[in-house]
């Protein structure tokens, strides 16, 4: 494109933005903020305390330690009452996804042995991000976007301001974007073939679902955005359908051939 | 129950872009819909809004289907003129086969919404809503899940300047070959 013909387009908005990363519960959390505080004392410690907020779920939460409330209530060594209040928090919003997901969604689910197993990683990340960014949300006259591993939860104070934007991932070429989601105020999180690790499952087959590559879902709360993208996953080709059940819940469905579905609410 | 759906197909050699808005008179989607169309020249677009709920974009499907009725449509010839004799706010720019297209504003229960459209060579090369509806603070919660997704195939993290990447779980391992981390680095 030439600079005349450039010239002509609407003047993008340009607002400095400053970016932050560290690693956490095994993933990058990706802080981007615009706005008042972005680089002062102020958002130096509102990160820090994401980050300690993160790493204390890690540790509280955690099935990769065998001293987390989680696996010590998982092989029965402790009991739910002997755990902090968000143990009890976290189990009753698994318990609410199983149920409204019919089962599909499970963070019981049995081990290699059979016996059932306490997973509720599935609940954990969204929940634990949305719960950290309390820290960003004191922040006055400050947007913030804040990102674990790809879901992430945004805020725009200023109706003047432009959106976050955005993009969702590729399945097929994990370098390029398939959809961009403007967002001011709200959650996106994204499901699908981990990059890495383990593959989600449906938790009344235990098979790996087929048809579906991803599943992005956005709504205001991230705890559920990352929940619902998961229970509409693991159901595989029923992913879309089940997703125009939920309310407030905008849906983008990337099939394995390629073609997409939106739902919206 | 609203809800703003976009399909941009990626096979373009002059861009036709249609913004239709209706009520849905079905009864689960009891408040209203907007649909937003991109059809092409000579190119493959299909685009259905149903009232299910759901719509699905399939990439060779050669018919195009307008969303009606359609209030508003925004044109560019071929030989790049601009002709738009409904709209105002059309901006068409053509020289070595490149176009941007901007659409009327459509005016949506949540206000003012206009898409722009950049087309190189036949494909587009940029997408972008350039005007939003965020008149209060009511309207832009509701904006967190009724802005349009732009669906296309033919972005590049790029030239699509975004801010974050959603896509499947990126592990510590993963994250240095991924594009969140292109991200960072241009911020820091």
């Amino acid at each position: 494109m030439s600079a005349a013909e450039y010239a002509l387009l609407p003047e993008p908005i340009e607002t400095p933005t400053t970016r932050y990363v560290q690693f956490a519960m095994g993933m990058p959390i990706s802080l981007a903020l615009r706005g008042r505080h972005i680089d002062d004392d102020a958002a130096q410690t509102a990160w820090t305390q994401v980050m300690n907020q993160l790493h204390q779920v890690d540790e509280d939460f955690s099935t990769y330690r065998a001293e987390s409330y989680i696996s010590r209530l998982d092989r029965g060594e402790i009991a739910l009452s002997d755990c902090p209040p968000e143990v009890a928090e976290v189990l009753a919003i698994g318990e609410t996804a199983r149920r409204e997901s019919s089962g599909a969604f499970n963070i019981r689910r049995p081990g290699i042995d059979g016996r059932p197993r306490l997973d509720p990683t599935g609940v954990v990340k969204g929940w634990a991000v949305e719960r950290a960014a309390a820290a960003l949300e004191a922040l006055p006259h400050t947007d913030f976007c804040l990102s674990a591993g790809g879901d992430m939860t945004c805020r725009t104070l200023d109706p003047a301001s432009p959106p976050w934007r955005v993009g969702i991932e590729d399945p097929a070429d994990r370098s390029r974007i398939i959809a961009v989601v403007p967002i001011f105020t709200g959650a996106v999180a994204t499901s699908g073939t981990a990059h890495r690790g383990r593959h989600l499952r449906d938790a009344r087959t235990h098979r790996i679902p087929t048809g579906v590559a991803s599943v992005t879902v956005i709504t205001r709360s991230l705890t559920w955005a990352d929940i619902d993208a998961t229970a509409a996953y693991v159901q595989g080709l029923d992913a879309a359908t089940w997703l125009t059940t939920r309310r407030g819940r905008t849906g983008l469905v990337v099939w394995e051939d390629g073609t997409t579905t939106t739902t919206g609410s | 129950m609203k809800r703003i759906v976009m399909f941009l197909m990626s096979t373009l050699t002059a861009a036709v872009l249609l913004i239709g808005y209706h009520t849905s008179t079905s009864s689960k989607a009891a408040g209203g819909e907007t649909s937003f169309v991109a059809t092409a020249g000579s190119g493959a677009t299909a685009s259905a809004a149903d009232p299910a709920g759901t719509s699905t974009s399939q990439s060779a499907a050669p018919t195009s289907q307008p969303a009606t009725p359609t209030s508003s449509a925004a044109t560019s010839s071929p030989a790049g003129e601009s002709a738009a004799p409904t709209s105002t706010a059309v901006k068409s720019t053509t020289a070595s086969a490149s176009a941007t297209v901007a659409g009327d504003v459509a005016d949506t229960r949540w206000g003012p919404v206009q898409v722009q459209l950049t087309v190189q060579d036949g494909k587009i090369t940029a997408v972008s809503v350039i005007q939003y509806p965020n008149n209060n603070g009511r309207d832009q919660e509701i904006n967190a899940t009724a802005l349009p997704i732009l669906v296309q195939e033919t972005l590049t993290a790029q030239n699509a300047k975004i801010d974050m990447v959603s896509g499947a779980t990126v592990t510590s391992d993963g994250y240095l070959s991924s594009l969140q981390s292109a991200l960072d680095k241009a911020g820091l």
